[in-house]
């Protein structure tokens, strides 16, 4: 390794969950980022909105993207745009939303309202772009099964870039396409990725003379989360993601591949 | 939902204005070919349901089904343009003798739907998509359509008998691993409503598939559907300056064609309209199209997509 080696971190989908915030933020200075980026979507599933805002405003080393939440908090509209077919999920999307709309105080909806909807960087000579949902549309689902080689090909060409990451899905994947260039889905902090364990991820860019994607796995106070789940009234199937791994609503936008893996 | 309210808004906003009789359609760009649908078995069905808006059935030959060279061709086009998503369709997508090996070669490079009726669906070949779908990259989803919650409500749209059928067909595959999305047209009074979707989510779920995947799509009035119910009224097409600030984004003809034996046109829904035909390959389809038949009226004022 040479001096000149840094490591970069980054994360989507907090949640509002402000205990794997401050997990996830502790790992990556620790691991020795020295730029940490987040690509969206704050509110959601857990309690107290107003609590992940002091780790993200107003850090020098944090860089902070727009997510189709935050969108809809930050502009005051009626519901998080999910789009939803499962009235089931819709009903679950909507209290979350509300909750999340109600306790988020006006100063930071502002902020969510101004913040910038992509990142353009480059690492050891490569185009590095971040975007929420894809580098074209804020709510496009990035996920691993429904995401062929040569349409990210397109993509990447389209946004002239070598290395692509998104959030939005809530499930990390990584790949290296045939032409050598990657795409990364970073997944979110705020739930685990309905896989039975209750860590969740975010990932590390190691940049030398190439860069080196690491996906990092982080532990954080779930069970304390969802204690406040209950305590503040939210569903009780909400707290029960936090505690099993396994996701128990808004499953509906998964492609059929990802679902089977989990059991709702 | 905000997307129900502003489509309520485009009904009202559409039934009320006054059009000139020569007034020009919109013209609408393909901004970027995100989804194919292949016609794969023309326009043959083993049922004739009553509101096909294509008028599928055993006697229609108006499109034959697809060689498959035809679908190769379509395939190598669509992996070097980068497509995101494919679609099988028909007619019954699963009387194709080559039905398999048109699966397995599309899903090597994007996943793929494949909307059935579901009644060719024995245990053999539930056995093999399940099989197929576990060890393939991309995900394999299978639509099949019911068009009600009782034998009464679904038979009388879709033939006698085929109520129990098309059940036995998604718990079948269910048993195997497959979870279905059924996707039901909403005929009936109050089928559109938060309701009777509710009734059609209990339902699937009282029959054991207890993560119920469900569709609903608005009837087009063209077709067998035209002479069932009723054609079009004069106001219902789209002129220039219908679309709004947002152009056509919400149109799936502004991100989908459609091949079948006899070519490429925009979308699934047109393809026995005259003068929709796009050319002969999917090169030719990537010309702009004008949105100038009542169907586009449909998919305007009800936000309608074909897609999962
Ligand atoms: S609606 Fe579907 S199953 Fe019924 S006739 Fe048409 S293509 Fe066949
Ligand atoms: S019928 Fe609908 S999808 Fe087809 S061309 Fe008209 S607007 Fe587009
Ligand atoms: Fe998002």
């Amino acid at each position: 390794m040479t001096t000149s080696t840094r490591t970069v971190a980054i994360f989507g989908g907090v949640y509002n969950n402000y205990l794997s915030l401050e997990a996830t933020l502790e790992d990556a200075r620790d691991a020795g980022a020295d730029a940490i980026y987040c690509l969206g979507d704050m509110g959601g599933f857990g309690p107290y909105p107003d609590r992940v805002f002091p780790y993200l405003r107003d850090t020098s080393d944090v860089f902070v993207m727009q997510g189709n939440y935050d969108q809809s908090i930050g502009n005051r509209l009626e519901d998080c745009g999910c789009g939803y077919t499962d009235p089931r999920d819709n009903h679950f999307a909507q209290i979350s939303y509300d909750y999340t709309f109600e306790h988020t105080s006006e100063t930071h909806k502002d902020w969510l309202a101004e913040l910038p909807e992509k990142f353009e960087r480059q690492w050891a000579g490569l185009n590095v772009r971040m975007a929420h949902g894809s580098p074209r549309t804020i709510n496009e689902f990035l996920w691993e099964s429904t995401s062929p080689d040569p349409f990210l090909d397109r993509m990447l060409d389209e946004c002239g870039a070598d290395l692509l990451f998104v959030t939005h899905t809530g499930i990390p994947w990584r790949r290296e396409l045939p032409s050598g260039r990657w795409v990364v889905n970073v997944g979110a902090i705020g739930r685990p990725p309905n896989d039975g364990t209750t860590k969740v991820d975010y990932f590390l860019a190691h940049i030398d003379d190439d860069v080196e994607i690491e996906r990092r796995r982080v532990d954080y106070d779930h069970e304390r989360l969802a204690g406040e789940v209950r305590e503040v009234g939210l569903p009780e199937e909400f707290a029960e993601t936090l505690e099993t791994g396994w996701w128990t609503t808004c499953t509906g936008s998964m492609p059929a591949k990802e679902r089977a893996q989990g059991p709702y | 939902m905000a997307t129900d309210l502003k489509f309520e808004y485009l009904r009202e906003k559409a039934l009320s204005r006054e059009i000139p009789d020569d007034a020009p359609a919109p013209t609408l760009e393909l901004d970027s070919l995100d989804t194919l649908w292949l016609q794969v078995t023309g326009t043959l069905c083993n049922l004739a349901c009553l509101h096909c808006f294509i008028s599928c059935g055993p006697k229609n030959d108006s499109h034959d089904m697809m060689e498959l060279s035809t679908v190769d061709d379509a395939l190598e086009w669509a992996r070097d343009y980068g497509v995101k998503e494919y679609y099988f369709t028909g007619g019954e997508p699963f009387m194709h003798p080559e039905i398999k090996t048109m699966i397995r070669r599309t899903l090597d490079q994007g996943p793929l739907s494949i909307l059935t009726n579901g009644l060719l669906i024995d245990d053999e070949m539930a056995g093999w998509l399940a099989d197929t779908f576990e060890s393939s990259r991309y995900s394999l989803d299978l639509r099949v359509s019911l068009d009600g919650t009782t034998p009464e409500e679904n038979d009388a749209l879709r033939g006698r008998g085929t109520f129990e059928k098309i059940i036995t067909s998604i718990e079948r595959l269910w048993d195997h691993g497959i979870n279905p999305v059924v996707t039901v047209t909403t005929q009936h009074a109050g089928a559109g409503g938060e309701a009777k979707r509710r009734e059609f989510f209990e339902f699937v779920r009282s029959r054991g598939i207890d993560k119920p995947r469900l569709k609903f799509l608005s009837p087009f009035k063209i077709g067998r559907e035209e002479r069932r119910d009723r054609g079009y009224e004069d106001h219902e097409r789209l002129v220039e300056g219908d679309l709004g600030d947002t152009g056509g984004e919400h149109l799936q003809c502004s991100s989908c064609r459609m091949v079948t034996s006899e070519g490429v046109f925009p979308c699934p829904i047109l393809i026995e309209e005259e003068d929709a035909r796009m050319g002969d390959t999917l090169e030719d389809g990537m010309e702009s199209i004008d949105l100038d038949h009542p169907a586009c009226y449909t998919c305007h004022v009800d936000g309608v997509t074909c897609t999962t």
